[in-house]
């Protein structure tokens, strides 16, 4: 029984358990209320099935919510992932659009670092605004979250733009080994930043910077670079995102692409355990959040949810989510039920043993 | 001392924390027309005995009265209702707001609930012209200077009919000529009979303003004393809590020949390293090998000697030559490369990133002199850290547990681990022996001791005399924010020499050439 009891408490304890337990009672419920909600079928080569499009959907969210990890690692926000979607897509589809073979795989390699090395600067000049002049991050980044999407329209013209490119297409809807490419796309980018983070210091550097500025300055970290690298990488996701939103649709709208990313980014972060005041970050816990967000949104078009009360609904599962996450939440939960008892079966945390 | 009945008594005032004792059978009296010093170290129980009597904490034992009649605050808004208020050592008032709204916040004058803003403005300048202070009561507080600030405050306090007024370290922050004015102030409200009680780490200004002194020592009451009967000396020693007799002898160690140590070109030389409002400038060389201790009372201004040649603030102008090049300190990544390390007497602020392993935190200085691109294999972290784990003896010997677990000695040690592993030449080691218990001290003295045998220079900041007695070759003395002395640590040195330095400042026997 006691050796149940600290299995069960050593599984609970897990970061990813609770996330990962709301994403399994999601689709459990979904299950139960459409029983054909998790059946695959492979048809011409490609696997199709509510599960699989909830993974390529969620794509360009975790792009955008990988960079936002590390900048909220760094105790900063980026509220401009939004915009640089809108603005990477327009740029892509912009040049694609002007060019006489659109389905020339090089005009659209062209296309794609042009985008990116839009975003790139954009995503400096984030860097800078925080890193180097010091402006607070939420304003730093205000800034070309509202007037990004104005150069979106810009580049756009005020316009739709529309393109008939099969590779660029292929970003958002092709398919590789039965699978869709987004997925593939996704998951990469999950590697390299995972790589770029846990194989070099980076990811502890940037760590100690948000857990304690102070420290580690005097710790001879020079904490400038590792912030506005955060900035950077941050559009960098976003840029891909942009490209995969726009490629979904084959068009290009500077006034929706991408918008409100970023909440569903930051909440995606939050959910997946990284703190809003900095510190430790966990990747993989900012994928289950994105993967929770979109099923979420999936499971409000499959139950034929009413348009007018789907946001409340997303709004009363994300308060639930928060709250079961929450500590002290579910510390005074827990207490509460086991009022029956004695205070001698609330076996505390083995207490270490520390002498000086 | 017109009167001869106190305006204040405070009998038997005990007061506990979990595992601390801050306040134990404390007596205090508080008479009307009076400058009452409240002196002690750090930890010596002045605030606790001001939060007690503002009603910020309750008093477990003791009680408290106030012309006579017993009181009991339940929090500072009473306390100021019942002429006790309080002016604290950072000016809390709004910098965005008028000087009049400054006075008057929380209390204006109203009618039908409008506030009388012409009635606000009248009565602040009443206020200031009382204090002899011709200010404009609409501009913002924040265009003037820091002393008027505090003279503001003051203004503030002495509104609500004040009776006892409590100075918590005012002239921290304030220059020569400003203190000056806040003493006119304060001998002012003193001839017109309120009761003020003074906290400050500055001695001459206690011998300047205060008629009477009392000490408090780790929570108790060391004794009540008229200021012209307590030579400063005694004041000191009745602070530091140390009989002249009882220090230990000085180990062979520190009996290293100096002028031997003090042959070649120095490791680091500053000259004329300072800046304002934190530390005068002051010149001063460390050798390898050598061990320079920095002496003096809390708030003396070591920390801000150890911060300016670590970098971490800059200083104002002077020189510094490493290895006898010109070269410069400006930042705490520069120290380092230049091999100089920093353990900070504020741990859990400037020391740990409590969310960060054992291990991570051991390495995070040596990862930061690498470069993020160059990250540590993990073998070698794991090498150096099991390392230094078991040659500090560090528990739990888990170099995986958060660093927030583990105890303030354990601590104190990860963070010296983080410096060895740089592999430093100098090593500034502020207050390392703080708050630790007795065994983690003496290893990290004989530490200290090995390593300087190896070569490495040590600058070692601690209030013990004792402690830098007996590790140090060469004893800087600070006093006031100013480097008095410097005093090689021959046969003739000891901490009564020390502490006369400290008390009268006038001890100069330069031990650099």
């Amino acid at each position: 029984m006691n050796d149940t009891m600290s299995r069960y408490r050593t599984m609970t304890g897990h970061r990813l358990f609770w996330p990962a337990a709301v994403l399994f009672v999601m689709l459990a419920a979904n299950t139960i209320y459409r029983p054909g909600f998790l059946s695959i079928e492979l048809k011409d080569g490609h696997l199709y099935g509510t599960p699989i499009d909830i993974l390529r959907l969620s794509a360009p969210l975790i792009l955008v919510a990988l960079g936002m990890t590390l900048v909220i690692s760094t105790g900063g926000i980026d509220l401009s992932v939004g915009s640089l979607c809108a603005i990477s897509g327009a740029i892509a589809c912009m040049y694609i659009s002007k060019q006489p073979d659109q389905n020339s795989v090089g005009v659209v390699v062209t296309a794609l670092a042009m985008a990116m090395g839009v975003s790139l600067v954009l995503g400096a000049w984030n860097g800078v605004l925080v890193a180097v002049i010091g402006i607070q991050p939420i304003i730093a980044t205000l800034i070309l979250m509202v007037a990004g999407r104005g150069l979106a329209q810009l580049i756009t013209e005020g316009q739709i733009i529309t393109i008939n490119s099969e590779p660029y297409r292929a970003i958002g809807l092709g398919h590789a080994l039965t699978l869709p490419l987004a997925i593939f796309i996704a998951l990469a980018a999950a590697l390299l930043v995972a790589a770029f983070t846990r194989r070099t210091a980076l990811g502890m550097i940037i760590e100690s910077v948000g857990g304690n500025a102070t420290a580690s300055r005097l710790a001879g970290i020079r904490s400038g670079r590792v912030i506005f690298l955060a900035y950077v990488i941050s559009a960098a996701c976003a840029a891909v995102a942009g490209f995969m939103m726009t490629a979904n649709v084959s068009s290009a709208d500077g006034n929706a692409a991408g918008l409100w990313v970023e909440l569903d980014a930051i909440l995606a972060v939050v959910i997946g355990g990284t703190s809003l005041a900095g510190g430790r970050f966990f990747l993989s816990g900012t994928i289950i959040g994105a993967l929770i967000i979109q099923t979420l949104t999936t499971t409000v078009y499959a139950m034929d949810i009413s348009p007018q009360t789907s946001l409340l609904f997303k709004a009363v599962v994300v308060i639930a989510v928060c709250l079961i996450q929450a500590p002290a939440f579910r510390a005074r939960f827990s207490r509460r039920r086991r009022h029956a008892p004695p205070p001698a079966a609330i076996a505390d945390k083995p207490k270490e043993q520390v002498p000086a | 001392m017109t009167d001869s009945r106190p305006v204040l008594t405070m009998t038997g005032i005990s007061k506990s924390f979990p595992g601390v004792r801050a306040l134990h059978n404390v007596n205090f009296q508080l008479f009307p027309g009076e400058v009452h010093a409240l002196m002690g170290e750090n930890g010596a129980g002045k605030s606790t005995l001001i939060k007690v009597l503002t009603g910020v904490y309750d008093t477990d034992e003791g009680t408290i009265t106030l012309d006579g009649e017993p009181a009991s605050f339940t929090g500072p808004m009473q306390a100021n209702a019942a002429g006790v208020s309080t002016v604290y050592q950072e000016v809390n008032l709004c910098t965005n707001l008028s000087v009049a709204e400054n006075i008057f916040i929380g209390r204006e004058p109203r009618l039908l609930g409008a506030v009388r803003w012409g009635e606000v403005r009248r009565r602040a300048r009443a206020l200031l012209a009382r204090l002899d202070l011709d200010l404009d009561v609409s501009a913002p507080l924040g265009s003037y200077s820091l002393a008027i600030q505090q003279m503001v405050a003051i203004a503030r306090a002495i509104d609500i009919k004040a009776r006892v007024l409590i100075l918590d370290e005012p002239t921290s922050s304030l220059d020569a000529g400003e203190v000056a004015q806040l003493f006119r102030i304060m001998r002012q409200l003193r001839d017109e009979g309120i009761a003020i009680l003074f906290v400050t780490h500055f001695l001459d200004q206690v011998y300047e303003i205060a008629d009477r002194i009392t000490v408090l020592r780790n929570g108790g009451l060391v004794g009540e004393y008229q200021t012209a009967e307590l030579p400063q000396l005694s004041l000191v020693e009745k602070m530091i809590g140390k009989e002249l007799d009882v220090l230990e002898g000085i180990e062979e160690h520190s009996r290293r020949d100096l002028a031997a140590l003090e042959e070649g070109t120095p490791l680091v030389a500053v000259s004329n390293f300072g800046r304002a409002g934190a530390v005068a400038p002051f010149s001063l060389t460390i050798h390898a090998g050598e061990v320079v201790g920095l002496a003096g009372l809390l708030g003396s201004g070591r920390t801000e000697v150890a911060r300016l040649l670590f970098g971490a603030d800059r200083t104002d102008g002077g020189q510094v030559a490493i290895d006898g090049t010109a070269s410069s300190l400006r930042t705490p990544a520069q120290a380092i490369d230049h091999g100089v390390g920093f353990c900070s007497e504020n741990r859990r602020a400037e020391g740990i990133v409590a969310d960060l392993s054992v291990r991570e935190n051991m390495i995070l200085a040596m990862q930061a002199a690498r470069g993020w691109l160059r990250p540590i294999p993990r073998r070698r972290q794991d090498e150096l850290v099991d390392k230094y784990v078991k040659a500090l003896n560090i528990r739990p010997a888990n170099p995986e547990v958060p660093v927030r677990n583990l105890s303030g000695g354990n601590q104190q040690k990860v963070l010296l681990a983080r410096w060895l592993i740089t592999e430093p030449r100098l090593l500034i080691l502020d207050e390392p022996t703080r708050g630790i218990d007795i065994g983690a001290k003496t290893e990290i003295q004989k530490l200290v001791a090995q390593l300087s045998d190896g070569g490495m220079a040590v600058l070692f900041i601690s209030a013990e005399l004792e402690e830098v007695l007996r590790l140090s070759h060469k004893v800087a003395v600070m006093r006031d924010r100013q480097m008095v002395a410097q005093l090689a640590n021959d046969d003739s040195l000891d901490a009564d020499r020390i502490m006369q330095t400290i008390a009268s400042g006038s001890h100069r026997e330069e031990a650099d050439r």
